[in-house]
């Protein structure tokens, strides 16, 4: 018995020891800059190792009607707050123009119908969710590669970032991506979504779709389009907005 | 005294130990970011979740298919060191980070799944070389007759251990148990972990053909990853009633103590 008593007396210490060394140290090392920079090479490492599985212009799987989500849903901002962008929804963005410029040759300010004349793609797609919950919808628009090639992009050029309508505690909306995803045939600034013009709530006018990487990064309400040679000396520095607010990875393909 | 286990397997065995902890409590983390469980290629709230943990403003509960189980004080409802109410789906003790970030719980999380499949690959490429698997680890055909299976859950049932020469074998549900995990479990959680990245599906979309889809690969892999709780909680036990001093220091040094008979004792 007293055997037993032991053993079951050893365990216990092991386990709260374990276990309390566990919540404090880890909570600890998660505050740790040195630490944090070490845990957070496995990004550089799944950049990498995608790009090599992947490659540079293997599709994301494509779906059937059959398989759209009964109801997509909506996440994030629903309606911008700024006055300029719901004068343009109030007008059905009729003077709404999108802005390429940055590291261009020819800024260019294109409106919807020019949009709509420009090489166009429709896919059906899965939407990932970084949360974990994800949901299939159809998107057509103009591939982002063609309209970046019609501006000159300058050869300095490194990242396209997204500006966007809405802001969230005074922080503006952006993201980026590098070349290799927005020259990607599936990375277009969808217009529709499930036959439609897209919805206010899912991101109107413009949505970026950049298909092989999560939720987070398929900016909405997208009013100005930016070619940068790097994304430090922009906002937080980290490349997007939720990549500035909280530290979530720049290379969203996981 | 004998030596028992080889420095490889001592190595992966507390690396192992390490990395799974990390993984499962920084999973459980990311599980808070969306408290629900869906079968097929979609699932976000609107859908019908087979499993989540979900809360009223007084109560947490945890629902399972028809079933509902109140789990007020551990899932859905609980309190934090601060003293405040939280209703995120598991208690700050079980997550890293300990208070709510998705982000540090990744970083953490897809940091750890390197070193689980490269020490799994490891360690599998030093097992067939070493002829540990071969020698230590194959089923033999006598050791899976249906009368052996039952003498031997018969004597794990009355605790009645192998002594002498017999305890340095494994007997044939240790090898069910340690295949199963080796060649099952962590592989499944492993590739059901890859079916959920956008960007590996585009060169591997056979993963999503395999599990179902994106969400029945997110269900299982949290199906896996409890599957390894229960494993671990089993081995615990097994340990601590074959003589935990013996068995831990085997695997640390590599030094065991055959158990004699108990009529020798």
């Amino acid at each position: 018995m007293s055997d037993l008593f032991d053993r079951r007396g050893l365990m216990r210490g092991l386990a709260l020891t374990a276990g309390g060394l566990t919540l404090a140290g880890c909570d600890k090392l998660n505050g740790q800059p040195q630490f944090r920079e070490l845990l957070k090479g496995a990004e550089q490492l799944n950049y990498k190792a995608q790009r090599v599985v992947a490659g540079r212009d293997a599709l994301a799987r494509e779906y059937s009607r059959l398989d759209l989500s009964p109801v997509f849903r909506v996440n994030g901002n629903a309606m911008p707050a700024s006055p300029a962008y719901q004068q343009h929804a109030a007008s059905n963005f009729a003077d709404w123009r999108l802005v390429i410029d940055g590291l261009v040759a020819r800024p260019l300010q294109l409106s919807l119908a020019q949009l709509a004349q420009a090489p166009q793609r429709a896919q059906i797609t899965m939407h990932n969710c970084v949360e974990g919950w994800s949901a299939i919808g159809g998107w057509q628009g103009p591939q982002l590669g063609p309209l970046l090639r019609a501006a000159g992009l300058s050869t300095r050029a490194n990242f396209i970032v997204f500006h966007c309508a809405d802001d969230s505690g005074g922080a503006p909306y952006y993201e980026s991506i590098d070349l290799v995803d927005a020259f990607h045939p599936q990375t277009i600034l969808a217009t529709h979504m499930n036959g439609e013009r897209v919805s206010i709530p899912h991101g109107a006018p413009v949505r970026l779709r950049v298909e092989r990487q999560l939720g987070y990064k398929h900016a909405k309400f997208v009013m100005r389009i930016e070619a940068r040679e790097r994304l430090d000396d922009l906002y937080g520095g980290k490349g997007g907005f939720w990549e500035d607010r909280a530290d979530y990875a720049w290379y969203a393909g996981i | 005294m004998v030596k028992r286990h080889r420095l490889s397997t001592r190595l992966w065995h507390w690396t192992n130990a390490i990395t799974l902890l990390v993984m499962l409590m920084s999973g459980l983390m990311i599980f808070n970011a969306h408290p629900r469980l869906y079968w097929g290629t979609y699932g976000a709230n609107p859908d019908h979740p087979w499993l989540e943990v979900t809360s009223t403003t007084t109560r947490g509960f945890l629902r399972v298919g028809p079933v509902t189980v109140d789990t007020t004080g551990v899932l859905g409802h609980w309190q934090a060191p601060d003293g405040s109410t939280q209703h995120r789906a598991f208690p700050h003790w079980a997550t890293i980070p300990s208070s709510y970030s998705l982000a540090d719980a990744r970083i953490w999380h897809l940091a750890f799944a390197w070193v689980l499949a490269l020490g799994l690959l490891a360690y599998m490429i030093v097992s067939l070389v070493n002829r540990h698997f071969q020698k230590d680890l194959a089923i033999k055909g006598a050791e899976i007759t249906p009368r052996h299976l039952w003498a031997d859950i018969k004597d794990h049932a009355r605790l009645r251990f192998p002594t002498g020469a017999a305890a340095l074998r494994y007997n044939i549900l240790q090898k069910l148990a340690y295949g199963s995990v080796l060649f099952v479990l962590l592989p499944l959680i492993i590739f059901t972990g890859m079916t959920m990245s956008p960007a590996l599906t585009t060169g591997w979309s056979f993963l999503l053909d395999i599990f179902g889809g994106r969400q029945s690969a997110r269900s299982l892999h949290f199906i896996a990853a409890f599957a390894l709780v229960g494993f671990f909680l089993v081995h615990i036990a097994m340990v601590v009633l074959a003589g935990p001093i013996n068995e831990v220091r085997s695997m640390i040094t590599g030094r065991y103590r055959i158990p004699k008979a108990k009529d020798e004792a």
